[in-house]
């Protein structure tokens, strides 16, 4: 097998409190290979989001990583990157989009000024371009491109997620973070989105970290899936085994208590 | 459905907003009957007008035509008796335990105050004892809960306080709207447990508003379909789910997850290439109704 | 419980609390500290502060600390007597505009902007100059009744918020009436609100009343802190070089202020925690200085 796109080697994060510290992420380990579509599932709170923030370096005091841990993009030590080197790894090899992120986009620009907002601070690329690049990055995400004149409040939400999908795919990252990007919409609006990033995926060969709590959905999607409880990874497998298999009790719990549309109500518990 | 009186129903209501000429009907022309004993789940997406018709039952909004029936008979705004003895028979509990509860309050409070209210000859022991058993019911230990603050709660645990403070003052209905959506997976199966076992012991009728059919399909015998406002597919659960006609629950059923389907297998290809189709098409106003099981009917889409 | 707990660990409520605590407490024992009647001659005129009159005496002989006490009790007296009607007055209208809505919040809303839109202290000056010299009782009562406004805005669109949340629909549903749940479900959520406006109140009262006695509104036969600056005044006491005359009054009523402001600044340091990140982000930079970690 091949070097793996991102390593993540040992990570502990802690929230720094007044007195004592919480352990968010505890000695957590896992790899993404190249164009690998990667779930880490979990609850609120298990600390499945600090580890996305922390792949971006976009975590804030009180948290902090701790000295041991390591992670590796594409060979390069992520946690020693100077601030320059930052902004050029974001964006350009790891983009991140949020459950909120469809409410991120700036409410008095066009959707073709957002485009060109990050084209040109990243590449310097002039206006007549980025138009043209925007309008190709649409396509990709299925909106048609008559829309580029338009304001945010003009579209829906999952319209709004799907631009904020193709903004993050401008610069061809490696690594694309989603952390819950569609549990605020729709089952319909869900199911299409992540329909269209599944086959992105395949053309443009970019690997997918995909934050949820709903393990049906990362089953569907996922090629490998890592359970998280409590800041700890309790297991890490191929999706199929983990909803067919699965080794942990955590995991065989979080199975038995989801309710099923077909068959038996909820699963037996394979215990 | 039971041939019995129902214990509320509405019947052929609408309720539209903004002004004329702009106006958006929410809700339109629906009829449906709680039962006791029985949950009916109202599913839809967001926009479809679930959330106005459970308050349309809150008597939040007025129809603007159609009849709110309780024990078979209207609600007349005028008579105060009336109005509160419906206000107490229907009772709701919310989607965000985090607001559902004041947080200045303790739980003693929050469960103390629908008996001084509806039961006021309870005094003393009598009462901290019916607060005790309002905890117990919902499976929460009383002393130790009782002196708590909400923050001090867990999502789940504060979600379980909503359901025993709705049941203090005896009511015959049940609103869920949403009672599980921003719980944690694992605490979820324990809220709809308690919900379908205090629909069988206390004889409950409740109507169970959610998006998340597979939930709906854990709590519910009969089960709607709504959207755009219309109802477009209600029946009996298994029957609407196990074989459904109309186009927009296909294409829900096909949206939602399902472990057992990796995303190039799915179970209605057909509609989910026709989405936009589908929408446009069911978002029409239809008349029309169709029988096409026991206890199952469409308003069928227009071609 | 824990509001009172968490004021007494919090620095700033200390010290204004303590500096409240003091200038009630020399206002209660007035007569207990001092020898001289504030009101009489007890010296030459323009005496500097000696062993005899520790801080001075004014034009016409009285001792200025003695003054200065027993001013300290008209001061708080309009202070928080004008700083409570304010606020009952602002919070009682603004809980009722927001939680009714409506015509009632239409009517409450039209009489509050009509108070604001006229600028306050000419309203003062010219309802003062009306009545003439005004009694330390009137002036507080001038202040209260037009001063409510700014806390009913505040109030009401605060509680506008959390009339929104599930709660308030909960009580509704549970058949609670009205007023119960203005007082005991939605009032309870105001308190920083009405603490910091009845605080803010309090502030403007003593320093409003300080001013209208100054420019000569007051019943000059009262003793008070302004109409000593007035006196003072009059006196030409800092052309003459009797600085304590003039400065004494001054700085009781400059640390009054700051004692109230920093008990302000504390409710607002509780009521968001968003303030006070102190102790965490001290540790936090401590551990990543010493190489624990980076972000």
């Amino acid at each position: 097998m091949s070097a793996p796109l991102l390593s993540i080697r040992n990570l502990s994060i802690d929230y720094v409190g007044a007195e004592a510290n919480f352990h968010a992420v505890k000695d957590v380990s896992f790899d993404i290979g190249h164009g690998e579509f990667f779930g880490l599932a979990g609850e609120s709170g298990c600390g499945k989001s600090t580890i996305a923030f922390a792949i971006s370096r976009l975590l804030r005091p009180p948290a902090i990583i701790l000295e041991g841990s390591q992670i590796l993009l594409a060979g390069r030590d992520v946690l020693g990157l100077d601030d320059a080197a930052l902004h050029a790894l974001r964006w350009r090899e790891v983009a991140m989009v949020f459950q909120s992120a469809m409410n991120s986009l700036n409410p008095v620009l066009t959707i073709e000024s957002q485009f060109y907002d990050v084209l040109k601070t990243h590449t310097g690329m002039s206006r007549a371009a980025a138009r043209e690049r925007a309008a190709e990055l649409l396509g990709l995400v299925d909106i048609p491109t008559d829309r580029l004149p338009a304001y945010p409040h003009q579209l829906s939400g999952g319209m709004r997620q799907r631009i904020v999908i193709a903004i993050c795919l401008a610069l061809s990252p490696k690594l694309l973070i989603m952390d819950e990007p569609t549990t605020a919409l729709d089952v319909v609006v869900q199911r299409e989105i992540l329909e269209r990033i599944h086959k992105l995926r395949q053309e443009l060969g970019f690997s997918v970290l995909f934050i949820t709590h709903d393990l049906a959905l990362m089953v569907q999607v996922s090629d490998r899936i890592a359970v998280m409880l409590e800041g700890e990874l309790v297991e890490v497998n191929e999706a199929q085994a983990i909803y067919r298999s699965p080794h942990h009790d955590y995991t065989r719990r979080l199975w038995a208590s989801i309710p099923r549309l077909t068959g038996e109500r909820v699963a037996q518990d394979a215990t | 459905m039971s041939e019995r009186t129902p214990i509320l129903a509405l019947d052929n209501v609408s309720k539209g907003f903004g002004r004329a000429g702009a106006r958006v009907l929410a809700v339109r022309s629906v009829s449906f009957a709680l039962h006791p004993g029985r949950t009916l789940a109202l599913v839809g997406e967001s926009g479809s007008g679930k959330t106005t018709a459970a308050r349309l039952i809150m008597r939040e909004y007025h129809p603007d035509e159609g009849r709110l029936l309780f024990h078979g008979s209207p609600i007349v705004g005028g008579t105060r008796g009336g109005l509160k003895a419906y206000r107490r028979a229907v009772q709701m509990v919310f989607q965000d335990p985090f607001s559902s509860l004041n947080p200045v309050h303790t739980i003693r409070y929050h469960l103390e105050r629908p008996l001084r209210l509806h039961q006021p000859a309870l005094r003393g022991a009598d009462r901290r004892a019916a607060v005790a058993e309002a905890l117990t019911r919902v499976k929460l230990e009383p002393e130790l809960i009782v002196p708590k603050y909400p923050h001090e709660l867990s999502g789940g645990q504060r979600q379980r306080i909503s359901i025993a403070r709705a049941l203090a003052v005896n009511p015959e209905v049940i609103i869920a709207d949403e009672p599980t959506s921003m719980l944690d997976v694992s605490v979820r199966l324990g809220i709809l447990n308690l919900l379908n076992d205090m629909k069988r012991t206390l004889g409950l009728a409740v109507l169970y508003i959610t998006h998340d059919i597979a939930t709906a399909r854990y709590v519910a015998e009969d089960i709607m379909v709504m959207y755009a406002g219309q109802i477009v597919e209600w029946g009996e659960t298994e029957s609407v789910l196990g074989n459904p006609q109309h186009p927009y629950t296909r294409l829900l059923l096909s949206a939602v997850p399902d472990p057992d389907r990796r995303f190039t297998d799915t179970r209605f290809d057909d509609e989910l290439g026709r989405i936009d189709v589908i929408r446009r098409q069911s978002a029409i106003d239809q008349p029309e109704v169709r029988e096409v099981a026991k206890d199952h009917f469409i308003r069928p889409m227009p071609a | 419980m824990s509001l009172l707990t968490q004021l007494l660990h919090n620095k700033k409520a200390l010290v204004g609390v303590t500096i409240l605590a003091i200038i009630t407490l020399v206002a209660l024992f007035a007569p207990m500290l001092t020898e001289y009647s504030p009101t009489q001659r007890v010296g030459r005129p323009h005496q500097p502060p000696s062993a005899e009159h520790w801080l001075g005496t004014t034009r016409l002989g009285y001792d200025v600390f003695a003054r200065l006490l027993y001013g300290a009790r008209v001061s708080l007296a309009v202070g928080f007597g004008a700083g409570l009607l304010i606020t009952v007055i602002g919070t009682v209208l603004g809980i009722i505009a927001g939680y009714k809505g409506g015509v009632v919040d239409e009517v409450i809303t039209f009489f509050t902007n009509m108070i604001l839109v006229i600028p306050n202290l000419p309203l003062l000056l010219v309802l003062a100059a009306f009545i003439g010299q005004a009694t330390p009782l009137v002036i507080a009562i001038i202040l209260g009744f037009t001063s409510w406004a700014w806390g009913v805005r505040v109030t009401r669109s605060e509680t506008l918020s959390i009339r929104q949340r599930d709660f308030v629909k909960s009580a509704e549903m549970l058949g609670e009436p009205g007023w119960r749940i203005m007082a005991f479900e939605i009032f309870p959520n105001l308190i920083s609100i009405v603490g910091i406006n009845f605080i803010g109140s309090v502030i403007f009262a003593v320093i409003t009343e300080a001013t209208l006695e100054f420019l000569g509104l007051g019943d000059p036969n009262t003793v008070s802190w302004g109409i000593m600056l007035y006196n003072a005044q009059n006196s030409s006491a800092l052309s003459v070089g009797a600085w304590w005359d003039l400065l004494s009054p001054c700085a009781a009523l400059a640390v009054l202020g700051l004692g109230l402001a920093l008990i302000n600044f504390a409710i607002d340091e509780i009521a968001n925690p968003r303030l006070r990140t102190g102790g965490m982000l001290a540790r936090w930079s401590g551990l990543v200085r010493m190489g624990a970690g980076k972000l």
